[in-house]
Order: structure tokens, then sequence, then C-alpha cells
């Protein structure tokens, strides 16, 4: 089984979002970035896959050369060669073009990606890239079973799960419980050293949105502290105060 | 022209949350100067829920009244839609988001190439351009986003708007099926959590995280819920170890809230969770541990044993 797993280089879940350049640029000082937590569900579930059936992973990532090291990454975990296509990933739908124009020379059995970056959150991807394709796309998948060429997965659906079948090749969006998350062990941060990395220029596309400017938080007042013999008061509070119930 | 609005259900049922679209698209409306709006809905409902649609601001409906799109099928609803908005009278199509919505908005913009954003907070400002206001960072920040495409597709979080009655009653169209569609997925079965009130939709969530000790301690959070009408939810680890089921899982990797008011009891408060709660109107702590990192994000704690606390605030709620 031939696999493609998308990943996202983006700022590590602790990470303190600010901006500089008068709100207009994402200030990356100190930041650590990581491979993005659904792609690493994403990976995690390509390598029990390649491990069940055998076959190829394949990480790709849109991004600049600073991205290197999340990819390097990805192939500690276990992908067996990537792709970094050289642009600055500018939204969602260029992102996609660009996945799908690798897509089509290659002919994948299987394309994995994360649900949605942490950074942007549009959670659209996986779907405009089946849509470029027309193959299937679905998204969160919880769960993937896959017996010859087909498909058994479970979706998140607000209160539960759905659960389909779907014929390879297609495209899945992922999320936990769908695998572990893999940790590299030494021989795999080895050997990923040697792995090939293929840097590809990208299609041109013009990213039919931008954005203008960013905003931070609004800084939380102090939290008011009730008394545990008192703890009732809240409910009041809450009544006629916040007028929340 | 027109602005479309595409309506998700399960079950016959219309869902809430996605009613709010249709009132955001009556907003955006008289922003662009277009009154038309034309609600879409995929499968067979009641024609009374559907001309009811008009009470939130629709001025048409456009139904496609065939049982086999009753299963929210991905593909099939995208192209449909698709199709309905390359026939040309609109530019603009809006939605709420959800699971489900997600999917089909996203493969709507790769079918039509139309410039595509999620999350939306905001009306759009058109004073030079078209841009929105989104959530990012998963709601630790927020970004201003253009829009250049012809055709866009917005969708929108919930609780962004108030959900607009009016009295008015919708005009339904009925269309076929188009006869040309590939049904990718097969929808085999359906978990859902009995007669509980959904997590997206609520107005109140009482969330439990690990502080509660077990799975058999529960019942006092739903108590408290219940008397509230509440949604339960709980933190990652108590969904990992299977306290709870994954549907609950609130924050970064879960399902992101916005209600009216959070409750968590034994969180600590890590990022990762706060990330799924931060957009709440009021949030409220009860933890043990003065240093919990949550009475930094709270606008309401309380120092104290959960286990005393909980059944005192569920019997005060029944007594009012
Ligand atoms: C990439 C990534 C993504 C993540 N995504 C999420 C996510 O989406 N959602 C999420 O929740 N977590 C997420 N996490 C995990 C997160 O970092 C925390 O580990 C988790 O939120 C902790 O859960 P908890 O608060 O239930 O448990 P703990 O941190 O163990 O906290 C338990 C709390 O209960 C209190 N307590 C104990 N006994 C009592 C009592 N009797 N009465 C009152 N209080 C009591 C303790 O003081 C403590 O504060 C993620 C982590 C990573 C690395």
């Amino acid at each position: 089984m031939k696999i493609l797993v998308c990943i996202t280089h983006v700022p590590d879940t602790t990470a303190k979002i600010s901006f500089t350049n008068d709100n207009t640029k994402f200030n990356e000082a100190g930041i650590q970035f990581i491979i993005g937590p659904y792609d690493d569900y994403a990976l995690a579930k390509a390598v029990e896959l390649k491990d069940t059936h055998g076959g190829s992973i394949t990480v790709l990532n849109v991004g600049e050369a600073s991205t290197e090291p999340t990819i390097r990454k990805a192939l500690a975990i276990g992908a067996d060669d990537a792709i970094r296509i050289n642009a600055n990933p500018m939204d969602s739908m260029y992102v996609a073009q660009q996945i799908a124009e690798i897509a089509k020379q290659e002919k994948y059995d299987l394309i994995l990606m994360g649900r949605e970056s942490i950074d942007y959150n549009n959670g659209i991807v996986h779907g405009i890239v089946g849509a470029l394709l027309d193959m299937p796309s679905i998204s969160p998948v919880m769960l993937l079973d896959i017996e010859g060429t087909t498909a058994k997965l479970a979706r998140e659906i607000e209160g539960g799960k759905e659960f389909l079948e779907v014929e390879l090749p297609f495209v899945a969006g992922c999320q936990e419980p769908i695998a572990e998350w893999k940790i590299p062990n030494m021989r795999g941060i080895m050997t990923a050293r040697t792995k090939p990395l293929k840097v590809v220029e990208p299609v041109p596309f013009n990213p039919a949105s931008g954005t203008v400017s960013y905003e931070s938080l609004p800084e939380k007042g102090s939290v008011k502290l009730i008394d545990p013999e008192n703890a009732e008061e809240l409910i009041d509070l809450l009544k006629n105060e916040e007028k929340v119930l | 022209m027109s602005v479309f609005v595409f309506l998700e259900g399960s079950e016959g049922k219309i869902k809430k949350s996605s009613k709010e679209a249709i009132s955001y698209a009556v907003e955006v409306g008289k922003i662009i100067g277009d009154d038309e709006i034309i609600a879409i809905v995929l499968g067979v409902y009641e024609d009374t829920d559907l001309e009811k649609l008009g009470n939130n601001g629709a001025t048409r409906v456009i139904n496609v009244n065939d049982e086999k799109l009753n299963e929210n099928q991905i593909s099939i609803y995208a192209q449909i839609i698709s199709e309905i908005i390359q026939s040309g009278s609109a530019n603009l199509v809006i939605m709420t988001k959800s699971s489900f919505s997600d999917n089909v908005g996203a493969r709507i913009a790769g079918k039509t190439g139309a410039s595509i954003v999620s999350n939306v907070v905001s009306l759009p400002d058109v004073s030079s351009g078209f841009s929105v206001r989104k959530s990012i960072f998963t709601g630790k920040a927020f970004a201003t986003v253009s829009l250049s495409g012809e055709k866009k597709v917005l969708i929108i979080k919930r609780n962004v708007i108030e959900l607009m009655e009016n009295g008015d009653k919708a005009d339904v169209e009925k269309n076929p099926i188009p006869d040309n569609l590939k049904f990718n997925e097969k929808i085999t079965g359906l978990e859902k959590a009995e007669g509980d009130i959904l997590l997206d939709d609520a107005e109140i969530v009482v969330s439990g995280g690990r502080g509660l000790k077990g799975p058999e301690n529960w019942g006092m959070i739903e108590e408290l819920a219940r008397a509230l009408g509440a949604a339960t939810g709980c933190s990652k680890p108590v969904s990992d170890i299977g306290w709870r089921p994954h549907h609950e899982h609130v924050g970064q990797t879960g399902v992101k809230v916005s209600p009216n008011l959070y409750i968590a009891v034994g969180i600590s408060g890590a990022i990762q969770h706060l990330a799924g709660v931060n957009s709440s109107k009021v949030l409220v702590a009860i933890n043990e541990d003065p240093d919990a990192p949550f009475f930094k994000a709270a606008d309401y704690g309380i120092v104290g044993d959960a286990f005393e606390i909980i059944p005192k605030l569920t019997e005060k709620i029944k007594s009012l």
C-alpha cells in the first residue's frame, strides 16, 4: 500500500501566541515547532498500516526550508521518504492544490492528514484535495481498517460516531483514537538523516484569500474565588450577576 | 443575486446550530445588498419544518426530497450543492461549522474554485474588498482574512449570531435528485448518545477531569448537568482511559465549545484543554489545588473538594 501523509509544521501546543510588525506577522521568536498533533495521528496510523499491509509511506509538507527538522522527525517516526513543496503555505486552497498536484503524479492508495491544522484551524484541506482528485474525502476519522481495497472507518459526529465503508483510494482527515502517537526511537532518528527528502517547486496558483491582520485575545481579568463553605453563592452569582442560568 | 445557506440535519430534524447560518446570511444580505436567502436542505423532511426556516430568515428553501439523501453523504452533498451554485444564481454559500459541514464546504470549494474560510466569527467587512474575522490558533487569537474569489464559502462558528425568529414562512421548492450521482461512501451504522444534550448545541457545559478519580463518580456530574440543562464534557485523559466516550472530549484535540457557561470540575487547566473552552462566556473552575492553572483562566473559582462541592451546587439549583 502506497500511503501519502501530509503534515503541518506548527507551534507547539503550549506556545504563547503573539504577533509582530503591527499585528501582521506571527511572532516566531522562542517558538518550538512540531508536527501538527492531528497529523501526528495520521502518521502513526500510516506506520501501523504499513506494519500490517506492507508498502511505503511518503510524508509531504508545503513549507519553506525551516520546516525540514519537522519533516525529519516524521521520517524518524517511520515515513520512508519525504517531499517538501518549497512554498509558504498561503491558504488552505493553495496547500490543497500543491498536494493534489503531487498525488496526481504518484497515485497513492491512501492520503492521510490531520483533521485540521492547529494554527489556522480551517479543517478543509482534506476535502479540497478529495474534490480536486475526484476521490472520497472523510473527516474526522477516528477508526480505520483496511481489507483488500475496502476501508472501514468511523467518523466522529456531534454526540457520536458514524460508521462507513469506502473504496481505496481516498483522503482521510485523522484524529484520535485512530492510533497512538509514536515517539521516534534512536534507530529511527539515525536513519532519518539519510532518508530521501525531495524539494519540489510549487505549481503556480494564486491564493484567493489572505490574512490582513492578527489579534491576540484580550487579557483575562482575575478570578473571583468563592468560599467552598458557601459554594451555593456561585449559583446566585451565575444567575443574578452573569445571567447565564 | 441571492445568498445560499446549506442546512444540515440528522434523522429528519434540521440541526439548530445549522439554522444560525440562515440568520447570519440575512445580516450578510443586508451588507452586500442581497435579500434572497435560499436554504438548501437535502433529504426527506416535514414540509412544515422546511417552511418554518422562514422564521429564521430564509426566503426560499430548495429541498432535494429523496430518501437516498437521508444519510449524510459527504461527496454527494457537495456535488449537488456545487451544481446548484454553478447554475449561476449565487456567489456566496454559508454554513455553520460541524464535523459534516467542514467536509461539504471544503469539497464545494474544491469543485467550484470558491475562496473558502472556516471558523468565521464576524460579519463581513466590505469597505474594501470582502474580509471576515476568524478564530485561529485554536481559540488563542483571531485573524482578519480577505477573500478575493468571485465565489465564496463561509463556514461560521456556532454561537456567533443570535438565531432570528420573525414568524415568516419560506416558499419551499422541491428539486429532483440528479441522476449522475456516484455514491462513494456506504454508511453502515450510527452510534449516538441517546437523549443527551449535545455538547455542540449546549448553552451550559459541565466537564469532569482526572480529579474525579474514576468513571463511577460521574453520577454527580451528570446530576448537576441535568439540573442545569447542561451537556457533559471531559478532559482528554478521561476519554483516553475510557472513563467517558470520546465525543465528550473537550480541548485542542477534541470538541471546541463556546457555551454561555463552562464548569470545569477536577480539571487542571492545561493549555490544551483551555484552547477548547476559552471562547465560553463564563468559565468556572472547581479544583482542590489552589495553584491549578485553570484559576488563571476562570471567571469564578472554588478551591475545594469536588465531591463535597458538586452536590451542594446541584441541591441549590434544584431549589431555585
Ligand atoms: C498535543 C496535545 C494535545 C492535547 N489535547 C488536549 C485536549 O484536547 N483536551 C484536554 O483536556 N487535554 C489535552 N491534552 C492534555 C493536557 O495537556 C492535560 O494533560 C489534560 O488536559 C489534563 O487533564 P485533567 O485536567 O483531567 O487531569 P490532571 O491534569 O491530572 O488534573 C486533575 C486535576 O484534578 C484536581 N483534583 C484532584 N482531586 C480533586 C478533587 N477531589 N476535587 C477537585 N479537584 C481535584 C487536581 O488538583 C488536578 O488539577 C493535550 C496534550 C497534548 C500534548
